[in-house]
């Protein structure tokens, strides 16, 4: 034959490498599925919330107005002086001005006192939206007469009727409908001050405005007119850096509940990519042991004359598809499964939640699913390259060369450049998002290496003089085609994850339950005015309540920070003192000792000093002064309302804010403020429900101004908080969880075609039902404890590494948990294992084998 | 007549557990074309490997394997695919059909391969010939050892290859089957012309054909012609 007849083809025919992926799928589609199963409820989750994103978007610009109420508020701490009312009240076409604060209300139906958000509104707000109330009309009519609208839960709580009254300091108020909602009030915010509408005129007749009391002041404008919103403001920016106040327009709000959401949704979208990371694993193992079963075809191809690109090639069609119908699977569920976010997160939205299939969302999912699924399966298939025709004669290992192959290498480069920028897809940030990675990475080589050195052990823990049956279930741990790494780096990951959350939840818990425990104060009684101080005290000795702190407040604003103004740092780019710094009011106090929830951490703390003295040795909390920043030695003026008090930072504090106590970022010794307007605030602690509610009557009768945090009912709205909040993480934690399963299902799943073969030589050799029983139960056993033992392990250290480094937290989570995780992952991996041994005892040796091997 | 296959001072060696073990130490010998050629010899005496590089699906560690005309060391993995593709046929010890595939498209994966169009009539007589007309559907799992040979015969004439190479073709299959297949793989080659190098322990079978090369240790020990 004339040798230059030899021609060699470059073409790879696509339509043929899909039609040998379709043949060679036919036999193995369900488990093909398995394997991409593992994706779906990732894929799932993540489209579910990107779906809630965009809907949340598009619902944020619809309704930004109704939230805000009006067209521009302005908000301070202070009425306006009379020359910037006069100039304000140029501003738009109606007006509105409202006046919040925090008071006691007292039900005298059944005597129930409890403290309450009060909101005096003078105008015709809101004029976009409206405050709901049942009946409707009260929503509108209370401005009109001596009358309030009040909020719905509490109504409940103190069996309140419309038509009963409601005590605000003087003044009793007729209650004409319990409201609703109003715009921008949350469900979460109502259930820590539930709000009291009354109208604007009669708040100076509750008495309730005097010195002390801190008071919001909120102004609404609404133009009549389309206006430019951003001009008007742009013109009265000066006024409102003078007088203190800060604004809001549809445009700021929309970016505030935007960036808010925003935040939100990534935070979850990344609990949803942890979920598909596992899923991946779950893929990869899969793949890994699909590939390894396909050696033999692909041998033969390779000597009928496939190349070895065409050999791959089939096999990554086929997981394209397969991937494509997981993410399409996934997609439809989170399309699903998006209708249930609203409903779980109803408590944190503002407003109504819109369900509409966003087809970006489903587009992004796909995309996600497509490409992570190949990116994972492809380190296992590009394997599929180095196997030789000769395996088609006798077998060779192909997977030696693996780690020396360099597209080994290049694929874990791209997962790890695609999980990072995924992560910086949803942070934001490079940093947050490398550690991120690097910290997926640790727990993956962690897991990894101590699935070797398990197995390693478990070599020399068996004993010849154990049962052939207990040896042969140890040995299956190590033995050439086990699962013992994939399996505890699937299961350990998912195990590690649930673990960590529960860990954290229940020492943040346990931190604050125990803030409000022993002799710690239950009963915050504040806004008490000079005056009243000592007779306060005297009233609560009279009721054998202990003294257990009084606190002094004064309100002070920061003047210069080393002589240095807030106009010498607008103008003076080189100083980087934070505006906030200055334009904030500071409540302070003054006493010659540190409490216990305070630690000096630099400097030296002097308790005692007096107006002689030309600079006041002050103490700041630490994490303050970092942020502003002042360091020790700087020397402040401080604004004491109208009276200019130089000071130098002569210490630094350490201040656990976790205490529900009073607690300061700036601390005067005595000797200076007491002579400063002042009010007061006195700790007590309860023994009782009933003593407390007695108290707080007298007190509310006595003293209508002062107001009463009682922690006991600060803990159940803090206990209902964090539920709302558990709810979500576990409601997010459950895609982990069922990832989880599913990988753990499909990675035993797949160790069934790896064992059947032994079990039905067994079988063939006589074992029996219970034999075959038992190894498969201890093999199970044993790689189901291992898995969950090594994954809680983990979260062990994990959670003490967050709960000192993070949290700031003893180390003493509840264990219960755990135990629990741990017997559920136990329980089901020997469940699917006897499930999966139930062929080989019911069908003859040779069926099973003819039907599994081939 | 022509030499499809020529090999010179052919020696494979491996390593293992750091020593140099010799497989195949200085053969040679050459294939006229349309001839049929038995290598046998114990186990362990490179018969295998000797095939394998013959076929073009291992490199020799020096040596000179030519098929067809062609150098077969100065090939890369994909050429040496195409070679076998155009110009080799197999048969197996343990059949090796693809067991997701069909019995048929079994037949026609070599044909496709080659990018060839119109490939099922050719299959199906090709099914024919070998007595599985109507089990062409049916997958190797649904059929016995002698039919899946049968089939994996029909796969190895179906690209009309120049040479065929069949590595202990009876050596899974019970006397009677056997006769059968060998019946068969010698008739079809005849029909064909093809070439035939049979590895096998048989010596029955290797008296059919008309040399027989004997090896041991890795070397030829005698080269005969037989008919």
């Amino acid at each position: 034959m004339d040798r230059k007849r030899i021609k060699f083809k470059k073409r790879l025919g696509f339509l043929w490498l899909c039609k040998m992926a379709w043949r060679d799928s036919r036999k193995n589609r369900s488990r093909l599925f398995l394997f991409i199963s593992s994706i779906i409820f990732g894929i799932a989750a993540i489209v579910a919330i990107y779906s809630f994103r965009h809907n949340l978007q598009k619902d944020v610009d619809e309704q930004a107005a109704t939230l805000i109420g009006a067209d521009l508020v302005v908000r301070g701490n202070d009425s306006m002086s009379a020359g910037s009312k006069m100039i304000f009240d140029t501003i738009g076409d109606r007006r509105s001005t409202e006046r919040t604060f925090a008071s006691m209300a007292y039900f005298p139906k059944d005597s129930g006192t409890r403290l309450v958000q009060v909101r005096a509104l003078g105008g015709d707000f809101p004029y976009y939206g409206s405050i709901e109330t049942t009946p409707v009309k009260a929503g509108y009519s209370f401005r009109n007469g001596r009358e309030a609208v009040v909020d719905k839960t509490l109504m409940l709580q103190f069996n309140a009727k419309v038509g009963d009254s409601i005590k605000l300091g003087e003044v009793s108020f007729l209650i004409t409908g319990s409201l609703d909602k109003a715009p921008g009030q949350t469900g979460l915010t109502s259930s820590v001050a539930p709000v009291v509408f009354i109208p604007l005129q009669y708040l100076e007749q509750t008495g309730l405005t005097k010195t002390g009391s801190r008071i919001n002041y909120n102004y609404y404008y609404k133009y009549d007119k389309p206006v430019d919103i951003k001009a008007v403001v742009d013109k009265i920016q000066p006024l409102l850096g003078r007088e203190g106040m800060n604004y809001d327009t549809i445009e700021t709000e929309k970016d505030n509940i935007g960036r808010f959401f925003a935040d939100l949704t990534r935070f979850l979208a990344l609990v949803g990519f942890i979920a598909l990371l596992l899923g991946c694993v779950g893929v990869a193992s899969s793949i890994h042991v699909y590939v390894q079963e396909k050696i033999s075809s692909i041998a033969i191809m390779r000597c009928l004359g496939a190349r070895a690109s065409q050999a791959f090639l089939i096999y990554l069609v086929q997981i394209t598809a397969i991937g494509l119908i997981g993410s399409l699977t996934g997609a439809a569920l989170g399309v699903f499964i998006q209708r249930v976010l609203p409903i779980v997160f109803k408590d944190f939205l503002p407003f109504e939640i819109t369900v509409s299939i966003s087809w970006p969302a489903i587009g992004q999912g796909l995309a996600l699913g497509l490409i992570i699924s190949l990116l994972f399966a492809l380190l296992p298939l590009i394997a599929t390259r180095k196997i030789s025709p000769l395996n088609a004669l006798r077998i060779s290992d192909a997977s030696n060369s693996f780690i020396r192959d360099p597209y080994a290498w290049l694929v874990y480069a791209l997962i790890v450049l695609f999980v990072t920028g995924f992560t910086y897809l949803q942070l934001g940030y490079w940093m947050p998002s490398i550690f991120f990675t690097t910290g997926i990475i640790v727990a993956f080589l962690i897991l990894t290496a101590i699935a070797f050195i398990l197995m390693w052990v478990i070599r020399f823990v068996i004993r010849s003089s154990w049962s052939y049956l207990w040896r042969q279930g140890f040995a299956n741990l190590y033995r050439p085609n086990n699962q013992t790494i994939i399996l505890i780096v699937a299961i350990g990951l998912g195990a590690n994850f649930i673990c960590t959350l529960s860990f954290i939840q229940d020492m943040i818990i346990k931190r604050i339950t125990l803030s409000a425990s022993g002799n710690q104060p239950n009963m915050v009684v504040y806004d008490i005015q000079a005056q009243q101080e000592k007779s306060l005290v005297s009233f609560t000795q009279q009721r054998n309540l202990p003294i257990i702190q009084r606190v002094p407040i004064v309100t002070i604003r920061l003047q210069e920070i080393n002589g240095k103004t807030s106009r010498d740092v607008k103008n003076d780019t080189t100083l980087h003192y934070s505006r906030w710094a200055y334009n904030s009011e500071y409540r302070v106090t003054y006493r010659d000792y540190l409490t216990e929830s305070e630690k000096l951490t630099s400097g030296k703390w002097i308790g005692k000093s007096d107006t002689a003295n030309k600079y006041i040795p002050v103490s700041l909390e630490e994490r303050f002064a970092k942020s502003v920043p002042i360091k020790l030695g700087d020397s402040l003026l401080f604004n004491v309302q109208g009276m200019m008090v130089p000071a130098v930072v002569k210490s630094l504090r350490d201040v656990d804010w976790n205490r529900i106590q009073t607690n300061f970022r700036v601390l005067f010794p005595t000797g200076v403020l007491e002579d400063a307007p002042q009010f007061h605030v006195l700790l007590t602690r309860v023994p009782s429900k009933e003593a407390s509610a007695s108290y707080q009557q007298a007190v509310v009768r006595n003293f209508p101004n002062v107001s009463i945090i009682d922690l006991q009912l600060v803990l159940a709205v803090l206990d209902d908080v964090l539920s709302r909040i558990r709810y979500v993480i576990h409601f997010m934690a459950g895609f982990s969880i069922i990832t989880g399963i599913i990988v753990l299902i499909s990675s035993v799943r797949i160790s069934k075609y790896r064992r059947i073969e032994e079990a039905v030589l067994l079988r063939t050799l006589g074992a029996s039902r219970r034999q075959i029983l038992t190894i498969a139960t201890l093999e199970y056993f044993f790689l189901g404890a291992l898995s969950a033992l090594t994954g809680i392990l983990i979260a062990i250290a994990g959670s003490w590494f967050l709960a000192k480094y993070q949290f700031k937290l003893p180390f003493d989570p509840d264990f219960l948990p755990a135990v629990i995780i741990f017997l559920i992952i136990v329980i089901i991996t020997v469940a699917i294992g006897l499930f999966n041994s139930r062929e080989v005892l019911n069908k003859p040796p040779l069926e099973v084998l003819r039907a599994e091997v081939e | 007549m022509n030499t499809i296959l020529d090999i010179k001072n052919l020696v494979k060696t491996f390593k293992s557990g750091g020593k140099t073990l010799t497989v195949l130490n200085d053969v040679s010998f050459s294939v006229p074309e349309g001839s049929t050629l038995s290598i046998v010899g114990p186990s362990g005496s490179g018969k295998t490997t000797l095939l394998g590089l013959c076929a073009g699906l291992d490199h020799a560690s020096s040596g000179f394997v030519e098929l067809n005309y062609v150098n077969l060391g100065k090939l890369n993995e994909d050429k040496l695919a195409q070679i076998r593709n155009k110009f080799v046929g197999f048969i197996f010890q343990n059949f090796q059909l693809l067991p997701t595939l069909t019995a048929l498209e079994n037949v026609m994966v070599p044909l496709e391969l080659r990018g060839e169009r119109n490939i099922r009539p050719r299959a199906l007589e090709l099914m024919d010939k070998v007595g599985l007309a109507d089990r062409g559907h049916h997958y190797p799992s649904q059929l016995s050892g002698g039919e899946q040979q049968r089939v994996a015969l029909a796969r190895a004439f179906s690209n009309q290859p120049v040479i065929l190479f069949a590595d202990e073709p009876t050596g899974n299959l019970d006397a009677e089957t056997s006769e059968k297949i060998e019946t068969l793989l010698f008739d079809l080659n005849k029909e064909a012309g093809t070439t035939l190098v049979i590895v096998t322990h048989n010596a029955d079978l290797a008296a059919r054909t008309q040399r027989i090369i004997r090896l041991k240790g890795g070397s030829i020990v005698s080269d005969e012609q037989v008919n």
